[in-house]
């Protein structure tokens, strides 16, 4: 999963209307751009969001999942949010900032703003293509396998609360596995997990278009359970929907590659934490530039903080 | 302890069934009603396909999570549990208003050679005229709340008793009109949660809403505004 946009400039569309073309069977290796730049007729750079293929012919994944759900989940509704969000970009202050970026701006702290919908939605439903694989299913291995059992008890007890998750999402919505390496202080409205047991795995479920990017978590794996997802292939039946997702549709291999980004961020993150801790012990307290600092360690008459 | 006596009452429009015997009190579960009209009287507007699944699945679905519900919440109640309590409402608030409003929804569409599709005659289309100016506007409007829904939810023609005034009102999820407000009073709701219409009309939302209106039930609306506004 691409973390930010790329831009490539296109002098190739001479008709800006017509967008990309990307054809319905794409063969797996096909990576398109996310976004791509393009000159309208008034010579304006407007910058798009582009539907991206799953990574596999919209076939591969039957008998668990027909074609003609992959037709209209992806052909359809997962192209609508993507031209959706792309009106509703055009012109504004969104425009040109990646997907993620706009997701949390218009999450707006929990007042949704009308383009979160749209971007949640085509970022929503590239992460749950790429969750599957034709042949998916089974079981982890490795580290991921590792932390499944550390902070479930067992993939098995793992399997029942992801499937449970994703029985109870009342309505509209998607369950997730995610990483929880959060900091504090987290500027939104809705965090789940009050309680700071930093860096495991959790499952979340969420409604309509939220998903945990707008709680700071990293996400892992996700399964869709708007009835559009499996009304065509299981009617009303979610929970078969959900264990065929379990069985024969994950794809450990890309939750596992997310899960070593999840841990190389938080990394990342614990180390710009640190420095900046570090920073903050010594700056100076009253714009006095010289060992300032050094005074903290004295004895003193002074009242004033020390930090 | 008090010894009630056991009656089994049977009515057909809500679905209430036999009374059960408890420790105190007598707890009411609920049954589905039966439709007015066969599962493919509907056609070409709604598919019998899915008033079948619609009914028989959905609809049961809401009404056995809300009877077992409603046995948890009882004995929580009686033991003076209010944790439990607390925990219910949401599963209570879903099914049981999954219920309520599919309820309401059967009686809100009818076969074309039952009258459905025929505009309101009597107070009702009097009062639309008023209040939007047309039929055709409402519809309008109405529609275009309900393909602007976001998720799974109602759209609504309600009355508010207060005001005395009709008014287009949308509901998330299985949360019942009442929910809007106190006041209201459900005349006319359709469902847009996707099991409504995905089979037939998929992801085109807006096709469903336009040809739902041959197959709504005015009558039925007309009779209970009459009555609420007296």
């Amino acid at each position: 999963m691409a973390a930010a946009a790329s831009m490539v400039a296109s002098s190739s569309f001479t008709f800006p209307s017509q967008g990309l073309r990307l054809p319905t069977r794409s063969h797996p290796c096909m990576k398109a751009q996310r976004r791509i730049l393009r000159k309208d007729a008034s010579n304006v750079i407007a910058a798009t969001y582009e539907l991206k293929p799953p990574p596999y012919p919209l076939n591969a994944l039957e008998p668990h999942m027909s074609q003609e759900t992959l037709e209209y989940h992806w052909g359809k509704h997962h192209r609508t949010y993507v031209k959706n969000l792309n009106k509703q970009v055009l012109g504004t202050d969104l425009e040109g900032l990646s997907l993620e970026d706009i997701i949390s701006v218009t999450y707006n702290r929990g007042d949704i703003l009308p383009a979160f919908n749209s971007a949640a939605q085509a970022w929503n439903h590239d992460f749950f293509w790429e969750s599957m694989r034709p042949g998916g299913g089974g079981k982890p291995s490795g580290d991921l396998l590792d932390l499944i059992k550390r902070d479930f008890g067992s993939f098995e007890r793992f399997t029942e609360e992801f499937k449970s998750a994703a029985a109870t999402q009342f309505g509209s919505g998607w369950a997730w596995l995610a990483y929880k390496a959060n900091r504090l202080g987290v500027e939104n409205a809705v965090n789940p997990w009050s309680s700071e047991n930093d860096k495991k795995l959790v499952i979340v479920k969420s409604p309509n278009a939220v998903n945990p990017l707008v709680w700071d978590y990293f996400p892992l794996l996700t399964i869709d359970v708007w009835e559009h997802a499996y009304y065509i292939d299981f009617q009303n039946r979610r929970a078969d929907y959900i264990s065929v997702f379990m069985e024969k549709l994950v794809s450990w291999e890309t939750v596992n590659a997310r899960l070593e980004k999840a841990k190389a961020r938080a990394a990342e993150r614990e180390m710009e934490e640190e420095r900046r801790k570090k920073e903050e012990e010594w700056k100076p307290t009253d714009g006095d530039e010289d060992d300032e600092g050094l005074e903290m360690y004295v004895d003193s008459d002074d009242d004033s903080e020390a930090e | 302890m008090a010894i009630l006596s056991l009656a089994t009452r049977k009515t057909l429009t809500l679905g209430l069934n036999s009374t059960r015997l408890t420790q105190s009190c007598a707890l009411r579960t609920f049954s589905l009603p039966e439709l007015p009209y066969d599962y493919g009287a509907l056609e070409p507007a709604i598919s019998g396909e899915i008033m079948q699944l619609h009914h028989q699945k959905h609809h049961q679905t809401y009404i056995s999570n809300y009877n077992k519900a409603l046995e948890q919440l009882h004995e929580a109640i009686q033991k003076g549990d209010s944790s439990t309590v607390a925990k219910l409402q949401s599963a209570i608030k879903f099914n049981g208003g999954g219920h309520i409003n599919h309820s309401i929804f059967w009686q809100n569409l009818a076969p074309i050679r039952e009258g459905g599709g025929e505009p309101p005659k009597g107070s009702l289309g009097w009062a639309i005229d008023t209040n939007f100016g047309s039929l055709e506007s409402l519809i309008q409007k109405i529609n275009a709340e309900g393909a602007a829904l976001q998720g799974s939810g109602w759209v609504w023609l309600g009355l508010d008793k207060e005001l005395k005034q009709l008014v287009i009102e949308t509901t998330a999820n299985q949360d019942p009109l009442v929910t809007k407000g106190a006041h209201l009073v459900p005349l006319l709701g359709i469902d847009v949660w996707e099991h409504a219409y995905y089979l037939q009309y998929k992801n085109v939302r807006p096709d469903y809403l336009k040809n739902i209106w041959k197959v709504i039930n005015w009558k039925y609306a007309n009779g209970v505004y009459e009555k609420e506004s007296a």
